[in-house]
């Protein structure tokens, strides 16, 4: 700002100097007049300058002064630190500036009077169908699942609709960012971390593609053990090793081929170009893995294809948690709105899984599975504290542990000087069912929580309230 | 001499054998949510035969008598669904668009794992209906979930006979993932006005031609050359709902169907016990209200199909605040388990208070089933039906801890655990046996 008064009258100097005024009237008498006679030094000088301010003056239209809002007063979860009973957030810009029990307040800050409330970091959903599934039921509306076994090529994250009516009805219940994931076949394609914000889908999107998903089918609900790997699930690992060792090879093809003019390239292959940052270690893989036997034969492709995973679903995860905490992977659960496969696995297994993972010192994040429902993300993490887990590993199951497994806890996850400023501020426990949010800041700018619903709400309570 | 004898050993045996008539039970110390008479706090529940006889602080339990120690939990009237399809071996007879003779009395599938599952959380009655695919639709039938016993001893004779009407996507079969050649009739929502207009036309033919006879009866010369009417069973329950003593539970997603279908009833004088889903019954709160026509909802699952795409979570609150009957069902074997949080929703989406949303998932089913009198609140004389909470069951944190049906409890946390580790050591000793000791390498 400084710097920009300094030119501004340094400009005002130059200005005089020659004698005009800014503004575009002297301008063109300044030009077109012929009484007027300058050396052509002059004009040239002052051409440059004018064109400099006529820019510099749009650019500054354009880049609105930072906004600072001050939440006052809450009673602080930062998740990652201490809990800050009466505490104060700074927002500038897009970015916390400050937080602490002490933080001053800029004369220009908006201040948000949040006694009596508790600011959280927005939650993350670690699997959603938001902005690619409207009514599940309606194909139209539906862009969850491509056709066919293998489609490492499809992206989630380049068929979103911003205005899906379920992205502001969720966020309106404190969740800030979720995953938009693909579903069906052996590999469903890519997914995209997005923030519930945003007029366009190039604005949604924070981070794509976040991972690459495989899917092995949940076993058909039985009262039989299984005692030896499904053939099935040993046929399909078989299937994604040929994948792999194919895209690799592709791969050496075309090098060969760019050092040997001889050599032809290999045809260009959507599906195996898209598996090669996969092979290559770079982009996870998140494998939907539901029995014990297949969690651990999943567990052996990754160390042997050497692939940087996320495990999802794991409903027998509580069997096998100390095999996955050894191979170092996370868990990205699903719905908790399922039953237990297995009747003998006793009615609350996937209930107390999440407990059973934690405790064996897996990385967990809850996830709703869902476009329409995604807003009971903390209500899933809310059961399995019922069920033993802590309730500060579930917030963490909802917060940083999905921030850490998607690669952005630089950015969010935990309420942090310099993170985003993806805040939400609630009456109550915000794992809590009938606590109300009372305002939201995605990237620092205070969201309206009003939604499709409210909307219709409205609308029929004037019905009601018409003397007809 | 001998057969005396014999006969009086199983006389003797006969009294001593305990009959179905419930049992007793004391329940000391727990947080009473009664629903209608308020919150007791370190509350004790006196059960005899089944049935609740006290209820009051520092109550003295009949010696030997069984007792729950309910100390820091909640105890509080066995949740209802008023609305689920579980217990049954068939739900929808989709071959003809009216099947109104079918009866899930004669479906019920006692051995029904969902059963137990709604048990677990703290379900004790449910309303197990007739599928959605028929404008008319079966007859449905209320249990209670008695798991482990017959289907005689789960069913509930006392409850309104009600029959299924289904409006809309399904009986019209719009979501059918391969359309048929030849579809069933109706395909539209004019079409299934139509046909459940024509049954009723057929049924009201039907009724006087038996009024006829009846009448034409009571003349002695004229019985020996009279023919009664061939008997129509698709027909008899539409007769019993135009006498009164049938009412109608009606599928419905849109507004405007639900109006057309409160305008039939009025055509044919028949009862509508309460509208299934109605998922704009906020739209049309004031007409339900008028009518005193209740309605079983969901609490926020919706968008799943295009006539749930306006369904919105504010609804139950919205249309209990304006006057209608409202009860939170499951329409699953899932979510039948956590009805206690979906009662929840209703304060954060509509702000009703505790006792009003733990009203939608007790009393009020209970008077949509017409049970109102023997269950869905702690009172003296009711059937002591009861769950009991870790947390207060409007919390997301709780989980239920027991569930109790006249006495009996049939679900019990605690000593399910103990079985699961039993389960497992089992599992252990067996895993070691294969094992070869030593010896083989």
């Amino acid at each position: 700002m400084k710097g920009y008064l300094k030119m501004k009258t340094g400009i005002k100097k130059m200005v005089s100097r020659v004698n005009i005024k800014p503004g575009l009237s002297n301008f063109s008498s300044y030009f077109f007049s012929s009484r007027t006679k300058f050396n052509r030094k002059t004009i040239t000088f002052g051409v440059v300058i004018l064109s400099w301010l006529v820019i510099n003056s749009l650019f500054l239209i354009a880049q609105q002064p930072e906004q600072v809002i001050a939440i006052k007063g809450a009673k602080i979860i930062t998740v990652t630190g201490e809990e800050i009973p009466n505490g104060i957030i700074l927002i500038k810009g897009k970015l916390i500036a400050d937080i602490g029990p002490n933080v001053n307040i800029p004369s220009e800050a908006k201040v948000i009077e949040a006694q009596g409330l508790r600011a959280y970091p927005g939650l993350i959903d670690g699997y959603s169908f938001l902005g690619i599934q409207e009514i599940s039921s309606v194909r139209a509306t539906v862009d969850t699942r491509e056709t066919g076994d293998i489609n490492p090529q499809a992206n989630s994250y380049e068929a979103l609709r911003p205005d899906s009516v379920h992205i502001p009805i969720t966020r309106a219940n404190g969740i800030t960012c979720a995953l938009v994931a693909p579903t069906g076949g052996l590999i469903s394609g890519m997914s995209g971390l997005i923030k519930l914000d945003g007029w366009t889908p190039g604005e949604l999107v924070v981070k794509g593609p976040v991972a690459m998903h495989i899917q092995f089918p949940m076993p058909r609900r039985s009262f039989r053990r299984q005692s030896k790997p499904s053939v099935s699930t040993s046929k399909k690992i078989n299937q994604l090793k040929k994948l792999f060792a194919e895209a690799r090879y592709y791969e050496k093809r075309r090098l060969a081929a760019q050092k040997n003019t001889l050599l032809p390239y290999p045809d260009f292959d959507e599906k195996l170009e898209a598996l090669l940052p996969v092979v290559h270690g770079q982009l996870p893989v998140m494998i939907s893995v539901y029995a014990e036997n297949d969690i651990k034969q999943v567990i052996k492709l990754v160390k042997e294809e050497k692939l940087k995973a996320i495990l999802f679903g794991v409903h027998d995860g509580c069997k096998v948690a100390n095999e996955i905490a050894q191979a170092g992977l996370p868990v990205v659960l699903d719905s908790l709105y399922n039953m237990p496969v297995r009747w003998e696995d006793g009615y609350d297994a996937l209930y107390r899984n999440p407990a059973a993972l934690v405790k064996a010192g897996v990385k967990i994040a809850f996830s709703s599975q869902s476009a329409s429902v995604a807003k009971d993300l903390p209500w899933h993490a809310a059961k399995a504290v019922a069920f033993g887990l802590e309730a500060e590993e579930a917030l963490k199951a909802v917060t940083i542990n999905p921030a850490e497994i998607f690669g952005v806890a630089d950015q969010m996850g935990s309420l942090e000087k310099g993170k985003l400023a993806n805040i939400v501020l609630t009456d109550g426990d915000i794992l809590e069912i009938k606590r109300h949010v009372k305002h939201l800041f995605i990237e620092g700018q205070e969201i309206d929580l009003s939604n499709y619903y409210t909307e219709l709400l409205h609308k029929f309570e004037k019905r009601l309230n018409e003397n007809k | 001499m001998k057969k005396i004898v014999v006969l009086v050993i199983v006389f003797i045996g006969l009294l001593l054998t305990p009959g179905w008539a419930g049992q007793d039970l004391f329940i000391k110390n727990g947080t009473l949510l009664t629903i209608t008479k308020g919150i007791i706090s370190g509350g004790d529940i006196l059960i005899i035969d089944g049935k609740i006889r006290q209820i009051g602080q520092d109550l003295a339990p009949p010696e030997g008598i069984p007792v729950v120690d309910a100390t820091g939990l909640y105890v509080m009237p066995g949740i209802i669904d008023s609305h689920t399809h579980i217990a049954l071996s068939g739900t929808n007879e989709g071959s003809v668009a009216i099947s109104s003779e079918v009866r899930m009395k004669d479906v019920i599938n006692a051995e029904d794992t969902s059963i137990y599952t709604a048990l677990t959380g703290g379900v004790t009655m449910v309303h197990t209906m007739h599928g959605s695919a028929n404008p008319i639709g079966g007859e449905n039938v209320v249990l209670k979930l008695k798991w482990g016993k017959t289907a005689e001893d789960m069913y509930v004779p006392y409850a309104y006979r009600t029959l299924k009407f289904a409006l809309g996507e399904n009986p019209k079969r719009a979501n059918m993932m391969v359309v048929s050649a030849n579809p069933r009739y109706p395909q539209t929502r004019m079409g299934v006005v139509a046909i459940i207009r024509r049954e009723f036309e057929k049924a009201r033919a039907y009724m006087e031609e038996w009024k006829r006879y009846n009448q034409l009866k009571k003349n002695k010369k004229l019985v020996s050359f009279l023919l009664p009417p061939r008997r129509n069973l698709r027909l008899e329950p539409l007769v019993l709902m135009m006498e009164g003593k049938m009412v109608a539970r009606c599928h419905t997603y849109q507004a405007d169907e639900t109006l057309e279908f409160i305008k039939l009833s009025k055509e044919f004088g028949f009862k509508i016990g309460a509208f299934e889903h109605a998922w704009e019954a906020y739209k049309i709160a004031k007409e339900l209200a008028a009518e005193k026509i209740g309605i079983s909802v969901f609490a926020d699952s919706w968008a799943y199909k295009m006539e749930a795409y306006q369904g919105i979570a504010y609804m139950a609150a919205f249309c209990a605040k304006n006057g209608v009957l409202v009860s939170i069902n499951s329409d699953s074997g899932e979510r039948i388990r956590r009805l206690f949080n979906d009662a929840a929703k209703t304060m954060r989406y509509g702000d009703l208070s505790e006792e009003e949303a733990l009203k939608l998932i007790t009393i009020n089913p209970a008077i949509q089933l017409g049970v109102e009198k023997r269950v869905g609140s702690l009172e003296v004389g009711k059937d002591a039906d009861i769950a009991i909470f870790k947390e207060h069951p409007l919390s997301a944190f709780t989980r239920c801890e027991k569930t109790i049906i006249e006495g009996e409890i049939y679900f019990d946390r605690a000593k399910y655990l103990e079985e699961q580790k039993k389960k497992e050591q089992k599992k252990k000793e067996k895993a070691e046996k294969k094992t070869p000791k030593g010896g083989l390498k």
